[in-house]
């Protein structure tokens, strides 16, 4: 590969165009972001996705439960050309600069920032909800001072993103994006609006249960993680494969909320509680005053 | 009131079970970059190297909606890093840019649509005495279900690389893949293969396995 410009992004063949979002029926070509390229065909019907994922969780049922989704999970049809095929070397130098972290402080958010209805001169349409939890290591230690960022589609189910084109309303009082710092406990909490499902394009008739985009950073940088956070009960989960990337089902539980009356806020917000874990590399398990 | 289709949580058992992963999706773009993202260090600094390349997908096309996050070392080869990365305006809210002064070790830049990314920085020191000295990169992406570790050596540290133990299982070809290429004075090129041939070598972290350790603490679930 020279450094000169590559040919603009052709849609690779069998995995395209992936997430773009399902034009309205009566729209020819594809979407501005594809470049009109033609939709992908035959795709897959639901039941062909419903069917590979249940054999996938009938396989890892027989295994050792994962934590994390595998890299390679064809009913989520991105992961084919993006998941390498080599295992990820394993490092176990506990002076590694991945033991380390970024650091965040108060310069690098306002206050305003973790509520996501006060961003704009009128409220956003929707549900007003909260949503609060801690930020742990494995052995329940809070993670303290550390930057949370969360982003989201509006209560319509439409990013504020161009590429999403979703026919559904873009909301002029709502981004969708939010950040802050977790307190002393680990304690984050964000104010903003229930996000609707929307549909993609990963098969016929696909659509993402309703979530929150979650980004979080741990003392070290082998911590990170971004991740998705559902809401209880939503009737998609057992369609959507990038919740079903996650095999096992005692992690996938992981990734839904609680609705919790106690901090519904009367005549104002329904709340939401969602502890969000971290991994631990083992060369910082034994490590004191890493907590 | 427990939801009526979950299970209730069972009482917290340690090592508490991680959150799962789940892709970074490709609508990420107006949260997460941030203005000057990229730039370590000001336009212009003497000491500023540039560092940048392009990430491929399994069928060698670009990858346009890749996010990618560096951490480093400093020259002196403190790892420690400074707040500030994505400071604020106090009155608009608005990304302020690092303060020039304070280098905090940590960028994040998505590829463009070419996906070509770029960053401004210094060279690592290392980290501890006679280290090889890197900068630790993470790949997100749509379409990666779980961020990808790798490393980025400069090619003066080539020979040191090589005779790095932990890196010994790794053929020639493998490890050049981490290996940055001098294109220019303090102007070096370093691409990311997602999948296939020229695969890029991404590392783990082994994590702590399964085995009970101390009580459970207060308010962890
Ligand atoms: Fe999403």
């Amino acid at each position: 590969m020279t450094a000169q410009r590559p040919s603009p992004p052709a849609e690779p063949g069998s995995a395209a165009p992936y997430e773009q979002r399902v034009p309205p029926p009566d729209a020819r070509g594809g979407t501005a972001r594809n470049g009109g390229a033609p939709p992908h065909f035959p795709a897959p019907s639901q039941a062909d996705i419903d069917e590979a994922i249940g054999a996938a969780h009938a396989q890892a049922a027989h295994a050792a439960p994962l934590d994390h989704p595998p890299r390679d999970f064809p009913p989520y049809r991105s992961s084919a050309l993006r998941h390498p095929l080599a295992s990820p070397l394993p490092l176990r130098d506990p002076e590694a600069v991945e033991l380390t972290g970024p650091v965040f402080g108060v310069t690098d958010v306002t206050a305003l920032d973790s509520d996501l209805t006060r961003r704009h001169h009128a409220e956003p349409l929707g549900e007003r909800i909260t949503v609060t939890g801690r930020v742990l290591d494995r052995r329940g230690h809070p993670v303290r001072g550390q930057l949370v960022e969360v982003w989201q589609a509006n209560a319509s189910g439409r990013y504020a993103h161009q590429l999403d084109q979703h026919p559904a309303p873009l909301d002029p009082h709502f981004t969708g994006s939010g950040r802050c710092l977790t307190d002393d406990e680990g304690r984050y909490a964000f104010t903003t609006i229930k996000p609707g499902a929307y549909p993609w394009r990963n098969h016929t008739n696909a659509w993402r249960p309703a979530h929150i985009h979650f980004s979080l950073f741990g003392d070290a940088f082998a911590q990170r993680l971004v991740t998705q956070m559902y809401f209880p009960g939503d009737p998609l989960f057992p369609y959507d494969p990038i919740l079903g990337s996650v095999t096992d089902r005692a992690a996938r539980e992981r990734l839904v909320a609680d609705y919790d009356h106690e901090l519904s806020v009367p005549e104002w917000s329904l709340g939401y509680r969602w502890d969000i874990v971290l991994d631990d590399p083992a060369a910082t398990w034994c490590e004191e005053g890493r907590a | 009131m427990t939801e009526p289709t979950r299970a209730a949580p069972a009482p917290a058992a340690m090592p508490l079970g991680p959150t799962p992963s789940q892709t970074v999706g490709p609508f990420y773009g107006y949260a997460l970059p941030f203005a000057g993202g990229g730039d370590l260090v000001p336009a212009g600094h003497p000491e500023a190297l540039t560092l940048h390349g392009y990430v491929f997908d399994g069928a060698g096309e670009p990858v346009p909606d890749a996010l990618l996050e560096f951490w480093q070392a400093d020259p002196a080869g403190s790892a420690t890093g400074a707040p500030g990365s994505l400071r604020r305006d106090p009155v608009t809210g608005e990304a302020a840019g690092r303060d020039g002064v304070r280098f905090t070790g940590f960028a994040r830049i998505p590829t463009d649509a070419d996906g070509h990314w770029m960053i401004r920085t210094l060279a690592p020191g290392p980290h501890r005495p006679a280290a090889v000295p890197y900068l630790a990169l993470l790949v997100f992406a749509r379409g990666l279900l779980h961020h990808l570790y790798t490393r980025v050596h400069l090619p003066e540290h080539a020979e040191a690389l090589a005779a790095d133990p932990a890196f010994a299982a790794l053929p020639p070809e493998r490890l050049g893949t981490l290996l940055a290429v001098r294109e220019a004075e303090r102007r070096y090129r370093f691409d990311l293969r997602l999948q296939g041939e020229k695969e890029t070598v991404f590392l783990d972290f082994p994590l702590e396995p399964h085995q009970p350790v101390a009580a459970p603490v207060p308010g962890a679930r």
